[in-house]
């Protein structure tokens, strides 16, 4: 519902813009057929000398260069000697400058990412020069549950309700943060001090959660109140929850919460998710985890090695890796699953894990993901080797329009960086906690 | 224990043991045996880096005991009989961190294993990197499995002066095993790092003023005879600095602070190397005209406070302007808790620094800045045997140190199966 309103309202942005700039300000309208390049689709083998076919932001056709239909009056795009993807998912992100809940309490399931991010900031062109087309934005680990997180797409616009991605038919756009082990527990204050009671507290939550849920079914339905109305979406399946969790018993510790009250959950970083692999497997629960150049930095991850993405594919895990941007940079996404590749993962598993695994892991595979008729065209044009040190994102479009362009300097200087591109943009490292 | 002749040489400097000749013997005739001179490891690989010139196609490296003893195509090396050989894609010489805190900052980063920073005072010269280097850190161990093979360590950013640095090899059980050289530079800091833990300096300016009248109490203590002072252990380092033995790596990433570091080692003549340097783009030519090394930031260095300004393309830059470049790992807060210099220098021949020129900013111009050429850097006869083979281009993400070498030892050799 929202998403068609801002559909429509871009449309007229891009009505005024074309007046102004006609290259790309008609994507939205006119057919493109992108050929020549190597198409990676994730929804099968990778074509050689393939085409895309996209208009009104969605994909028409893709394929051999001779064996798709092509509308006539199309767009002719040389792509030779480039590779396409789907657009990158990032499962996890703290880019423009998230907020969510405050020391007051661990627990904020009423608090609203949606309210406490700037979509002006440089994060999201860092983002868009990285390939990344749609965005899991998180608050911090430092809460039991820091609130509702928000999915956007990566889209030109200039408030919030430009770039949200929504459910279909839904108002829900986004998951649930929660979080165990170190980062969540404090020395004082309202806050948790050992894993035990940060479990026994999420727990009474959740109770507290399927009272109000049972109540809003009877005949005295109870008073509006923000944090069960987010706890209850949870409940009823329709708000993912995106657990931060790093050692295997606290991993354990996230499993034993479903199972016990049923929500749909995504782990988060996982570091020694291959330390329980199997049982992580065995729960048909995936896992959204990272890749940092070294073990440590804190107890929790000190076990984190470039292995875990091949240990969790092996054993049947889905398996997406996230940024965590700032801890892991946007601009270099496609980094991460390159070092799986590293420590010995299946290509293919790593390519997945930045496009459709990441847009199973959001409830969001039927739209985005994979390049497949009918789903949005997001996709990105790359120089070569998606998993190259030396291959840059060329290009990245997001529903037909391109938002990154890496032969328009002022594009490209979100990639570089250099004097005043990130002024104000960067969180310092300590303040997120992740 | 890799090294007998090192290893006798500090036995023999140390006054305890020289009381002790028996001892001696003994202790020299244990390290002969456990470590045989006569052993013998050849490395084959497609393409070998020595960077001492254009790289060999179809190369051996044969090291004897510690050293290198022959480096060539494989028609002219002749390996012995009775050789290890190692066969792969490509060598290089050992990798060279010529910046980071490894070893002082610990892997969990609690404050019983963080001592790359002391905050009681501004400036301490007299803090040795020996008396905090932990050669059985794990990290230590993480880097060498990545084919790092020596690391410049020690006091990290924060203070005007935080202490000195050292230089290791990254094997060895103790300190003395591990030194290449007990100190290597005296370790400061320019811009807001070196104000924000301290009453004063709490400016810029004062910061400036501080290490001046520093640096005049160093220049009358060493002009002062010998018989007419008391030894004094700040002035000792900072005397070492003047005198030109070591130099002063100071950590700046505003161009107003690299200028500041340029204004003060021309004032008292002192060897300076820049680090960090996140705005080196902004004053390229006043560094090169000053023939000022730098030790650049990682490129993947988050762009933020006083690197904000970062580029990934700065390593090409300073490159392309004649200024000597090697990449450092730094010092991390968080995570990842040290970088990796063969991943760093990856992105930054990704992004406009050529290829030979990423190789050399960790091997070759490391060793030459932190003063090491004659033994490490290159692959030379009579070089320290410190090697590493690969399964592809080194930069490549998806590349594996396969066998590490470190003075004739094997440090590493599953690392591809």
């Amino acid at each position: 519902m929202l998403s068609n309103q801002i559909r429509q309202a871009l449309l007229i942005a891009v009505g005024v813009l074309g007046l102004l700039a006609a290259d790309t300000a008609h994507a939205q309208d006119d057919p493109h057929v992108f050929r020549g390049a190597t198409i990676y689709t994730m929804s099968g083998d990778a074509i050689d000398n393939g085409a895309l076919v996209i208009q009104n932001g969605e994909i028409l056709d893709v394929g051999s260069v001779g064996a798709v239909d092509v509308p006539s009056g199309a767009v002719e795009v040389d792509a030779s000697g480039q590779v396409i993807m789907p657009g990158l998912i990032d499962t996890h992100s703290h880019i423009g400058g998230v907020s969510g809940g405050d020391g007051s309490s661990p627990l904020h399931p009423g608090v609203r990412t949606i309210d406490g991010i700037n979509v002006r900031n440089s994060g999201i062109m860092r983002a868009r020069a990285g390939g990344i087309t749609t965005v899991n934005v998180l608050s911090g680990s430092g809460h039991l549950m820091s609130g509702q997180t928000t999915h956007l797409k990566l889209r030109d616009g200039s408030t919030i309700d430009d770039l949200l991605l929504c459910y279909e038919d839904s108002d829900i756009c986004g998951g649930m943060k929660m979080a165990n082990g170190t980062n969540s527990q404090r020395d004082s204050g309202p806050f948790p001090g050992t894993r035990a009671k940060s479990a026994a507290e999420a727990r009474a939550l959740f109770l507290e959660a399927e009272a109000y849920r049972d109540q809003l079914n009877s005949d005295d339905p109870p008073d509006r109140d923000l944090g069960m109305e987010g706890l209850v979406e949870v409940l009823n399946g329709e708000r993912i929850v995106h657990f931060h969790t790093h050692r295997h018993d606290d991993i354990m510790t996230a499993l034993r919460l479903r199972d016990e009250f049923g929500f749909e959950l995504v782990l988060h970083h996982v570091s020694e998710g291959w330390r329980v692999a199997d049982e992580i497997a065995e729960a048909g629960v995936p896992a959204s985890i990272i890749t940092l150049d070294s073990p440590g930095g804190k107890h929790e991850a000190v076990n984190l090695y470039f292995k875990n993405g091949r240990v969790l594919d092996e054993a049947g895990v889905d398996v997406s890796y996230h940024t965590d941007d700032p801890i892991t940079d946007s601009r270099l996404f496609l980094r991460s699953p390159a070092m799986g590749v590293r420590a010995g993962m299946d290509r293919t598993a790593a390519l997945e894990s930045v496009t459709i695994a990441g847009a199973r892991q959001l409830g969001l595979e039927d739209r985005i993901g994979s390049l497949e008729p009918g789903k949005d065209a997001d996709f990105i044009l790359l120089s070569g080797d998606p998993l190259s040190t030396y291959t840059r994102v060329n290009e990245t479009w997001i529903e037909g329009m391109r938002v990154f362009d890496r032969s328009n300097p002022d594009d490209n200087a979100f990639f570089t960086g250099g004097y005043r591109i990130f002024d104000g943009t960067m969180h310092h490292v300590h303040d997120i906690n992740e | 224990m890799n090294n007998p002749t090192r290893n006798i040489r500090r036995s023999f400097s140390s006054v305890w043991i020289r009381c002790v000749g028996g001892v001696v013997a003994g202790v020299m005739a244990w390290m002969l045996m456990a470590a045989p001179l006569t052993a013998q490891i050849a490395l084959r690989a497609d393409t070998v880096h020595t960077m001492t010139g254009d790289p060999i196609i179809n190369g051996v490296v044969l090291i004897e005991g510690s050293t290198i003893a022959d480096v060539g195509p494989a028609d002219a090396v002749d390996i012995p009989d009775g050789a290890t050989v190692y066969e792969g894609t490509v060598i290089t010489p050992g990798l060279v961190d010529p910046r980071g805190t490894v070893g002082l900052s610990g892997i969990y980063n609690v404050d019983s294993d963080q001592d790359q920073l002391d905050t009681t005072a501004p400036m301490q010269p007299e803090l040795r990197a020996i008396d905090a280097y932990n050669p059985q850190e794990e990290l230590v161990a993480f880097l060498r499995d990545q084919g790092i093979t020596t690391v410049h360590t020690g006091h990290g950013p924060g203070a005007l002066i935080s202490g000195q640095t050292a230089t290791f090899k990254t094997t060895g059980e103790t300190v003395d095993d591990a030194s290449l050289s007990d100190i290597s530079a005296l370790s400061m800091t320019l811009g807001p790092a070196a104000t924000q833990r301290f009453s004063s300096p709490g400016t810029r300016a004062k910061g400036a003023a501080m290490l001046r009248d520093m640096f005049l109490q160093a220049e009358r203590y060493r002009d002062t005879p010998e018989d007419e002072r008391e030894r004094n252990l700040p002035m000792e380092v900072l005397v070492q600095v003047l005198d030109g033995e070591i130099p002063a790596f100071i950590q700046a990433h505003r161009s107003h602070d690299i200028m500041t570091a340029l204004r003060l080692a021309e004032e008292f003549g002192f060897n300076l190397v820049l680090e960090g340097a996140a705005e080196a783009y902004l004053v390229t030519e006043e560094i090169a005209e000053a023939d000022i090394p730098v030790v650049l930031h990682p490129p993947k260095i988050r762009p933020f406070g006083a690197a904000e300004n970062a580029q990934l393309t700065t390593a090409g830059e300073l490159h392309a302007a004649g200024i000597p470049v090697a990449i450092q790992s730094g010092y991390e807060a968080y995570v990842p808790k040290t970088r990796v210099v063969l991943f760093e220098a990856g992105v930054a021949a990704a992004n406009g620094l050529p290829h030979e020129a990423a190789l050399a900013s960790i091997t070759r111009t490391a060793a030459d800045i932190i003063g090491q050429s004659d033994v490490i850097g290159t692959l030379e006869p009579g070089k320290h045997g410190d090697v590493v083979l690969y399964n592809g281009n080194p930069f490549e993400y998806v590349t594996n140190a396969c066998t590490v070498v470190i003075e004739g030892e094997v440090v590493k050799e599953d690392g591809c199966s």
